[in-house]
């Protein structure tokens, strides 16, 4: 009997699947498979019900990838068990489902932190190695599929064929960063990353303006682990001043008491900030989210961070550091929370020639448009040998954009003029956030020869198109649109 | 059932629709905040009674709605005699026969309706059996019936709106109780347990769904003129229609727990507070 006879019938709903920033979602039939046999079934599923299939995992996907207008979708979040844990070698066996979150506690007490994480915790490794994430020490470690050893892959037609470096190597280069278009990851086997303490140095740098803070980056990226840069968007005269956090790992020895410090108790997020329950903190973070308020929030930032700049290094939890986004629960909701209200984030990668110049135009072309990002973060990259990736060896500039109905028409086409800003920078796009791009920017920024090996491969293993998101026929359908109707 | 492309454009089967581009709907609307795009509504038990009087003001003040109820015949004169308002107000029905005890039937019909709905503001439980019962009567099969219409059918429609809803963030859900699930009553011990059933497990889904915005109303009608309760001799019962105004009035200014009418609010809080010693000595 197999685990889906002992466990009953596949488990489904119908819901509102929507991205993470809120601004595009639809209904669909949600799958939600606890076994490799019940993926296979989803599969066939679909197809007996003539819809395409979207896969998705914690949903973190700022945009559409997750996301399927036109059919089901299938959730791989009860698959979800961290099946071993070499503690020699730090290689941990994973089903898809697997959070970031569970991964570092099971791993953390042990010795070892996932190589590369995202702001948040809560992504899953599927997802992770589907969308090839990259996290604060991208120039260092690269990207999440950089420390994927293999994967099982249920292709669209059932069969289950693993993938490494050494098996089906096309397959493992191409499904690692290809939003989940070639099939659905069954098996994960991903290396850790040793550590000597539950903490890490950090100190914090406050910068004048965006060519400091690449200086600052560009003579710090060989000794650092991590380096991360707030940037305020709303700086006039000071374009792109902000905060560098630069962080280290604690060297062997260094920690005196390791134990403790890679327990989960203390890596736990405080549970309440300025005496607020943390639930509940979103509610007052909406009365600043406006163009005024979040000028005001970001000056006072700018201002809290040449204070934090004095202090020098100060030790910090590794989930304190690397998952910001996970210390205000629901803080998205401040952007609104219906009527696809909400938030996009517009992350422009470009290579190092042109990023000043190119980020520099950026930020005054939002500012003239009066669409200025309420984050900007700032991040060094390094290129990797995935077909569909979006890192290269440059720089990338991530934007949150408030979304409502009212902006959204100008919004994008503020969008469309970062977009030409960015391909005219020789520059590239990350679909884990994208909402925005069309046809020809995707065929303007990705590599003609690595994109058609991917669509070749596509054909190959998904001839009948099973397997689409709202993104793969935003992006992948021709036309001749730069940007994506709004 | 076959899966229809969501983009289409929401035909109903058997719906009694305007012509033409829709009007202004020229009533306002009766449940809070909603746009024009916004009303669109599942009444569970709509083919008499409290139902039918909530998907005739439905259809006056422009929602699409699905309808279900067992008797199709009774749900298709229900959809004619709403065609003209229907007409006025830019309002839709479409029409399901379901037996709500048939709790397998319910995914794959919501998804339907949702589909056939082009989504879901609104979803009121309205489907309800007051079976005779002798006061020496203990009959199971029957007694198993009653729970699983009154309440069974209750948890299965409002769990998929539940999840819907909690998802998208918005949307109202009205569960039409009892006053009889105040205390347990010698005459209709399984009506009253369904309905008190009921009010726990809408209570729990309002704290659950409140965080993420949706409402869960809890609708406790005393004496309501229907067929179910026609040959009770209920004197002072007040009209279905009017019964239904106050249900959507609840609904609109999201009360958690309404009594229809409001009287019964103070007959519940008496009752509730009849020692046990003497309660059980009343022919109640």
């Amino acid at each position: 009997m197999t685990e889906a006879q002992r466990n009953g019938a596949l488990p489904t709903s119908y819901e509102y699947v929507e991205g993470w920033g809120m601004a595009v979602g639809a209904h669909s039939r949600v799958l939600r498979p606890r076994s490799v046999e019940e993926i296979q079934a989803s599969l066939q599923i679909a197809r007996r019900d003539g819809v395409s299939l979207a896969l998705r995992g914690a949903g973190c996907s700022y945009g559409d990838a997750s996301v399927n207008e036109d059919g089901h979708v299938l959730d791989i979040s009860r698959m979800n068990r961290v099946l071993s844990f070499d503690p020699e070698s730090g290689i941990a066996d994973l089903e898809p489902g697997v959070t970031i979150e569970q991964l570092w506690k099971h791993s953390l007490p042990r010795g070892w932190w996932p190589s590369v994480v995202s702001g948040t915790m809560y992504a899953t490794v599927a997802g992770a190695a589907a969308m090839n994430i990259h996290g604060k020490n991208n120039f260092v470690l690269g990207t999440f599929g950089d420390h994927v050893l293999s994967f099982d892959l249920v292709l669209p037609s059932g069969e289950v064929r693993t993938c490494s470096r050494a098996e089906n190597r096309d397959l493992f280069h191409a499904a690692i960063g290809g939003f989940g278009m070639l099939g659905c990851m069954s098996h994960l086997r991903v290396r850790t990353k040793r550590v000597y303490s539950g903490d890490l140095w950090v100190k914090g740098v406050s910068t004048h303006d965006l060519a400091e803070m690449m200086a600052y980056f560009e003579a710090h990226r060989h000794e650092a682990d991590y380096l991360v840069g707030w940037v305020d968007c709303f700086g006039d005269d000071s374009l792109g001043r902000g905060l560098i956090h630069h962080g280290r790992h604690l060297r062997p020895g260094e920690d005196a008491d390791p134990q403790r410090t890679q327990s989960v108790a203390h890596q736990e997020l405080p549970a309440s900030i300025l005496g607020f329950p943390k639930r509940e903190v979103w509610r007052l973070l909406r009365m600043f989210n406006s163009d005024r308020g979040m000028r005001l929030v970001n000056a006072l930032k700018h201002q809290a961070g040449r204070v934090e700049g004095h202090k020098g290094w100060q030790r910090q939890a590794h989930a304190a550091f690397n998952f910001l986004l996970d210390y205000v629960p629901n803080w998205k909701f401040a952007y609104g929370r219906r009527g696809r209200r909400g938030l996009i984030q517009y992350q422009a990668f470009l290579p190092k020639e042109t990023a000043l110049e190119g980020y520099t135009d950026i930020l005054r072309a939002c500012q003239r448009r009066g669409h200025v990002s309420y984050l900007g973060v700032f991040k060094r990259h390094r290129p990797d040998p995935f077909w569909m990736t979006h890192s290269s060896d440059g720089w990338s500039l991530a934007m949150d954009f408030k979304v409502t109905p009212a902006n959204r028409e100008s919004l994008w086409a503020c969008c469309d003029e970062l977009t030409r800003i960015v391909l005219a920078g020789g520059g590239k796009f990350y679909f884990a956030k994208d909402l925005v791009i069309g046809h020809q920017a995707m065929l303007r920024s990705f590599p003609t020869d690595k994109r058609q090996a991917f669509l070749h491969l596509k054909r190959e293993h998904d001839p009948e198109e099973l397997l689409q998101t709202d993104l793969w026929r935003r992006v992948f359908t021709e036309s001749e649109r730069l940007t994506a109707p709004a | 059932m076959t899966l229809v492309s969501p983009t289409a454009a929401p035909a109903p089967e058997s719906a009694s629709a305007s012509p033409g581009p829709a009007p202004a709907p020229p009533e306002r609307p009766r449940v809070w905040r909603a746009p024009p795009d916004k009303r669109r509504a599942i009444v569970v038990g709509a083919s008499s009674g409290m139902g039918a009087a909530l998907v005739r003001q439905l259809a006056r003040e422009g929602y699409r709605v699905g309808l279900l109820a067992r008797r199709a015949e009774l749900l298709e004169e229900l959809a004619e005699g709403c065609a003209a308002d229907c007409a006025k107000s830019g309002g839709a029905l479409l029409t399901r026969a379901h037996d709500v005890s048939d709790s397998a039937a319910v995914a794959g019909l919501f998804e339907e309706l949702v589909r056939g709905l082009g989504g879901l503001d609104l979803l009121i439980y309205a489907a309800g059996i007051m079976p005779e019962v002798g006061i020496d009567e203990y009959d199971t099969p029957k007694d198993l019936s009653i729970l699983a219409v009154n309440l069974g059918g209750c948890v299965a429609w409002c769990n998929e709106a539940a999840r819907l809803m909690g998802t998208q963030r918005e949307g109202t859900i009205v569960g039409i109780s009892s006053i009889a699930g105040v205390r347990g009553r010698r005459g209709q011990p399984v009506y009253g347990t369904s309905k008190a059933g009921m009010d726990h497990y809408l209570e729990a889904l309002r704290n659950r769904l409140a965080e993420v915005g949706v409402h869960v109303s809890t609708i406790r009608p005393g004496y309501v003129d229907t067929p179910m309760t026609a040959g009770l001799g209920l004197s002072g019962a007040i009209s279905a229609e009017r019964a239904a105004r106050s249900i959507l009035r609840a609904a609109r200014w999201r009360l958690s727990t309404c009594y229809v009418p409001f009287k019964w609010w103070a007959v519940a809080a008496i009752v509730r507070n009849i020692p046990s010693v003497l309660f059980k000595r009343l022919s109640v």
